[in-house]
């Protein structure tokens, strides 16, 4: 009986101590891939510049493109139950067509990867650039919504 | 006397009835304008048309990307309830391939389908009937060069009462008689340009102006920004004091490429406006966003 009291507390403990560690993963899940975003967002900026006649300078492409290919990394990860509402603007269809939303950031990682080595100079940036940021929109399409 | 007052109740119910069903009758356009659409349009200007006023985001065959594939059926979340907007291929069956270009021009214009029966303004002919007769005719040129696709959409599946189809002619009185003639298009003023496409074929209130309750625009607030009809998130702010941190380049950029100043990239709904705008010329994108930035809600739309 004391065993089974002492278990029942232990395990009850266990309990509200993985709640815990739940609550506090989704809250800082979103806040973690909300600021991996947001340096997506700065690294970018530069580059649109650039893409609308903005002097061209490769490191700042080369920064935003390894930017792009860590965030692709991480950012599946970033996305635990427990993370669909809050201070969010991911949508459910994070969480019910997962095997879409993960391959979109294998392709972004991919195609930063790629493009890391074929742009050397403005001509190549023009070329190959765009591609890379064809990424962004199609899964802010369907897997972000705004509330701006 | 008794029967004489039930005599007159009667009658006033049925003079309201009366006034009422002929209030909410479908009119279909006028002689003069079905003329005008009725001439042989471009289907190659037609195709710009197509892109601007962005018809595969509703009407193309869900769960594939291209974007002339029009067989329907897409659903359409609102408030009102689930639309299912129909198939517009060339298809003489299913689609619109046996359609006259009256038939056409009043579905666009007028919301008024080819059985004399109201259309739902989920489909924005409110806006399309701001379109010049010429864009109208060279669409449906355009429409024609389009592929047949075999197949309905499901019905719509509205909750009640805007599941009563004639109560559509009250909407249409409250909201569509006031600004419904087509403006001119061919113009070299860049700012008129840009009006024509924002308020007619290119339809951004649908989306960026609020809604009252019964569906209608608040004119007061025009493209100031309204919740998506999905539920979640809210489009944003297009007029001049939104845009205000916004060159003309940096929105006629972001039509195209869904690249903004900030880095982000536009997503939802809008993602689809941009793979559409993307086909349109950069000249008309320019006249949109000389427009935004000058528009102030009030002064018109």
């Amino acid at each position: 009986m004391k065993t089974t009291g002492r278990f029942s507390i232990a395990f009850a403990a266990l309990a509200l101590g993985v709640g815990v560690a739940l609550a506090a993963s989704g809250a800082d899940a979103i806040k973690e891939r909300r600021a991996l975003m947001k340096e997506n967002g700065e690294a970018t900026k530069p580059v649109v510049a650039m893409l609308k006649g903005a002097p061209f300078e490769l490191g700042a492409v080369q920064k935003a493109l390894k930017t792009y290919e860590s965030a692709a990394e991480k950012m599946p990860g970033l996305f635990p139950a427990d993370s669909q509402t809050g201070d969010t603007h991911a949508l459910p269809a994070v969480w019910t067509d997962t095997a879409d939303f993960d391959a979109r950031f294998k392709k972004l990682g991919a195609d930063s990867s790629a493009a890391l080595k074929s742009i050397t100079d403005v001509a190549s940036f023009k070329a190959n650039m765009p591609a890379v940021f064809k990424n962004c929109g199609g899964c802010h399409e369907k897997f972000r919504t705004k509330d701006n | 006397m008794k029967t004489a007052l039930a005599l007159g109740g009667v009658l006033v119910v049925a003079a309201v009835a009366a006034a009422s069903w002929v209030l909410t009758a479908p009119r279909p356009l006028d002689a003069a304008t079905i003329r005008a659409v009725s001439e042989p349009g471009d289907p190659a200007s037609g195709r710009v048309v197509y892109f601007l006023a962005g018809c595969d985001s509703c009407h193309m065959s869900p769960g594939q990307s291209d974007p002339l594939r029009l067989g329907g059926g897409q659903e359409l979340k609102t408030p009102f309830g689930s639309f299912f907007p129909p198939n517009i291929s060339s298809d003489r069956a299913d689609g619109i391939g046996a359609w006259s270009a009256a038939d056409f021009a009043n579905a666009l214009m007028a919301g008024v389908g080819p059985r004399e029966q109201h259309l739902y303004p989920a489909f924005p002919y409110p806006s399309y009937a701001r379109m010049s007769e010429k864009d109208v005719r060279d669409l449906f040129a355009f429409l024609k060069t389009a592929p047949p696709v075999a197949g309905r959409a499901p019905p719509d599946k509205l909750g009640f009462p805007f599941s009563i189809r004639r109560a559509v002619g009250f909407w249409k009185l409250l909201y569509f008689s006031a600004d419904r003639r087509p403006r001119p298009t061919d113009t070299v003023d860049i700012e008129a340009r840009g009006r024509y496409l924002v308020e007619g074929p290119g339809h951004c209130g649908e989306c960026h102006t609020p809604r009252t309750v019964l569906g209608g625009p608040i004119a007061a607030r025009a493209l100031t920004g309204a919740p998506l009809p999905e539920g979640k998130g809210k489009t944003p702010n297009i007029t001049a004091a939104g845009l205000s941190d916004w060159s003309e380049d940096d929105i006629a950029y972001a039509l195209s490429t869904g690249l903004t100043p900030s880095g982000d990239s536009l997503g939802g709904p809008m993602a689809a406006v941009v793979r559409n705008l993307a086909q349109v010329p950069q000249a008309d994108l320019a006249a949109i966003a000389r427009y935004l930035k000058t528009f102030t809600p009030g002064g018109g739309a």
